[in-house]
């Protein structure tokens, strides 16, 4: 198996140890766009620890560049393809009740229907719209 | 205080996963999601080691119980109707991360890159979530 894929599952059972953590002390589902809203738009609720969440989430990558794992210097797409599609991501999300983390890997690790259903959607959408519009457009 | 540093420790792992597994590069992520083209299958593994270690954490240790570790009861969903707001949010969500790369886990932990374009993504992610709320307090 290639080193990449053996990075990918180590990280991936990281953040299901991060999130497993979050369920086992405070009970809480570790769902970002839940906790995003939460903590920082004007209705939000319980905004301690979803501020406290967050902070770690942006901190996490400064502690394991130490390590050799960083963040991508550049993103692509332009500027107006990155502003829409964080108005989809963001609306969807909510609309939605959950994105990649709260369906993809809490809701799925709890067999949860909607979260399948939820999962199997948003990924044949992201997939169709990559192979309609092209990567990085 | 506990509940503090107990969710600033989860969001530290939380994010140093989503760092080495390298789901922070939409590079990456849009690799995987071109699977009519030149396929990258690496976020398998990620949502595979994700799963391996969640759900039997929740069937093993939260499931059974149903409290926290400190005794307090767990905060779990309830829903479980497919309606109409799920499946049309997963559909919008899904285009956005199709054309980003980028969901919302990835757009806060980017944030400390200093790349002026996360900025702009995220905040434009936080006026969509926004009008989702909207759109959900007025049904």
């Amino acid at each position: 198996m290639p080193d990449i894929f053996i990075q990918a599952l180590i990280g991936g059972a990281m953040l299901g140890a991060g999130a497993l953590l979050l369920m086992l002390t405070l009970g809480k589902i570790a769902g970002i766009s839940g906790i995003t809203a939460g903590a920082l738009l004007p209705k939000g609720s319980e905004r301690g620890w979803k501020l406290a969440f967050l902070v770690g989430l942006i901190i996490a990558p400064i502690l394991t560049s130490q390590l050799g794992f960083g963040l991508p210097e550049a993103l692509p797409g332009s500027s107006i393809a990155l502003a829409i599609a964080g108005l989809l991501v963001g609306f969807g999300a909510r609309l939605g009740s959950g994105c990649t983390s709260g369906h993809g890997i809490c809701g799925i690790g709890r067999l949860s229907k909607r979260s399948i259903v939820a999962t199997i959607t948003f990924m044949s959408a992201a997939i169709v719209t990559v192979t309609v519009v092209g990567v990085a457009a | 205080m506990k509940t503090i540093i107990f969710a600033l420790i989860s969001g530290v792992i939380f994010g140093a996963g989503l760092t080495v597994s390298t789901m922070v590069d939409p590079v990456k992520v849009l690799g995987f999601l071109d699977i009519a083209g030149n396929w990258d299958p690496t976020l398998a593994f990620v949502m595979g080691g994700g799963l391996a270690v969640y759900l039997p954490g929740y069937y093993l240790l939260v499931k059974p119980r149903g409290k926290t570790l400190f005794g307090d009861p767990c905060d779990l969903p309830t829903a479980t109707k497919l309606d109409a707001k799920l499946i049309l949010g997963a559909s919008i969500f899904g285009v956005g991360w199709g054309l980003s790369g980028i969901c919302p886990g990835p757009a806060i932990t980017n944030l400390s890159s200093g790349n002026t374009q996360i900025y702009l993504f995220a905040g434009t992610m936080l006026v969509g979530m926004w009008l989702a709320g909207m759109v959900r307090r007025s049904r």
